[in-house]
């Protein structure tokens, strides 16, 4: 019997179970997936919760719901990564051999990588929309805005979900001018790259969307400290906000750090035909972009529910007939 | 694709000027592309261009800024001083590597 393992259950690491429970032979394979976390978060909803379409608790599922009957779950925390030996040992002292790794454990915020970021106003008038918890202090915040500046703001890249800013500042756009009171709010859209997002093309027509919109576009900023409502740049460029809405640093998980795994953002170097880790070919990682495919190819082909999206699933789309 | 001509020699370049055959470099490449830059090359930038090289050879992507200050040893605020307005673009283009991309 050989074993996968899985390290992660979010989205990335709950459609790989799914997916290869339903393909291997399972004679021959076991799966057995853990996370730390008995939540599964579903993170595209983050950016409904600040306007008041969702709420927290519309994100958040238990994690056991979406995994196939058949694949082992654990509610546990890997503490490091043998990679040599193939096998992972637990916070809680157990340890798992494997034959494949699946690391899918995601990318985290580091507000804390930025001088001054949570020392001068972090939740009180700085936000991020990358955690549960982050979307649902602005909803709080946001209705009794009074009007000013605001500032879409990135730190540094890569960020997952690079649209995402551009959505949350449309989505202000939208917020204000639904309560008649766009006149008083004025938007700053900052970003360290040369246009308003890394592709050309879609940098020129967002660039252009922005401005119709009457949103501010600061490029080339290099953020080196916040201020008290004040962004510093490297160059000694300044924005001032009275409400920073931001993306901070984005980082892998320690877990890469403490096993030798990872680059300067704690990031597995992978293959980026395959996604093998270049450290060892029975280890795989990055799913972002891959497990986007397996997302879209599942909804599409077999109708598996995507967590926390089905409740809203009669407003917000179409249910899509299994099919497969 | 283009062609140009600096340092006394015919180069590929992108519309940008960014060289595309890494080959064509030289350190008097670089001088003159540094010039265009409106930079003089010292050995500060240099130790930069250094790294981006080695890096890139050995990684096959060009260097964050981030990685530029935790491996290369070289300070954020250093990099902007150096090559001011965009210091990975610039560099990078000194360096004879290609733009940087910054994700997707």
């Amino acid at each position: 019997m050989k074993k996968i393992l899985i390290i992660g259950a979010g989205t990335a690491g709950t459609m790989m179970a799914v997916h290869l429970s339903r393909k291997l032979n399972r004679k021959e394979w076991s799966i057995t997936i853990l996370d730390k976390d008995e939540n599964h978060y579903y993170q595209p909803g983050y950016l409904f919760i600040p306007f008041g379409i969702y709420t927290k608790q519309d994100v958040i599922r238990k994690g056991a719901k979406y995994i196939p009957a058949g694949v082992e779950y654990l509610l546990a925390q890997a503490d490091q990564i043998i990679a040599e030996q193939n096998r992972v040992k637990l916070k809680d002292g157990r340890e798992i051999a494997y034959d494949i790794l699946i690391i899918a454990t995601g990318t985290n915020i580091h507000p804390e990588e930025t001088q001054g970021m949570v020392e001068n106003g972090w939740r009180e008038n700085i936000f991020d929309i990358y955690t549960a918890d982050g979307a649902d202090a602005l909803s709080k915040k946001l209705p009794g805005f009074k009007g000013g500046k605001i500032a879409i703001h990135v730190v540094e890249m890569p960020i997952k979900c690079p649209v995402a800013p551009l959505e949350i500042a449309f989505m202000i756009d939208w917020f204000f001018t639904n309560k008649g009171m766009r006149k008083d709010v004025a938007i700053d859209f900052v970003t360290p790259m040369a246009g308003a997002f890394s592709k050309p093309a879609t940098a020129k027509v967002m660039g252009h969307l922005l401005k119709e919109r009457g949103i501010n576009l600061v490029t080339d900023f290099g953020t080196e400290r916040v201020e008290y409502g004040k962004l510093v740049s490297y160059d000694k460029g300044t924005v001032d906000y009275d409400l920073l809405i931001t993306t901070p640093t984005n980082m892998g998980d320690a877990l890469m750090a403490r096993s030798g795994l990872g680059d300067d953002l704690n990031y597995v170097p992978t293959d980026k035909h395959t996604l093998q880790a270049k450290a060892k070919d029975n280890i795989f990682a990055h799913l972002g972009k891959m497990s986007m495919k397996f997302v879209y190819w599942n909804i599409l082909l077999k109708g598996i529910p995507v967590p926390g999206i089905a409740s809203k699933m009669g407003r917000m789309g179409k249910i899509i007939p299994q099919t497969a | 694709m283009a062609t140009k001509e600096i340092a006394g020699k015919t180069v590929n370049v992108t519309e940008e000027g960014y060289l595309t055959d890494p080959a064509q470099w030289t350190r008097e490449v670089a001088q003159a592309i540094a010039a265009e830059e409106g930079i003089t090359l010292t050995d500060a930038h240099w130790k930069v261009i250094d790294f981006l090289k080695k890096d890139f050879a050995a990684a096959g992507v060009l260097a964050s800024m981030r990685r530029i200050n935790k491996t290369g040893g070289i300070a954020t605020k250093d990099l902007y001083d150096l090559f001011p307005e965009g210091p990975l673009k610039k560099a990078a283009r000194i360096a004879g590597l290609p733009k940087p991309t910054s994700c997707v």
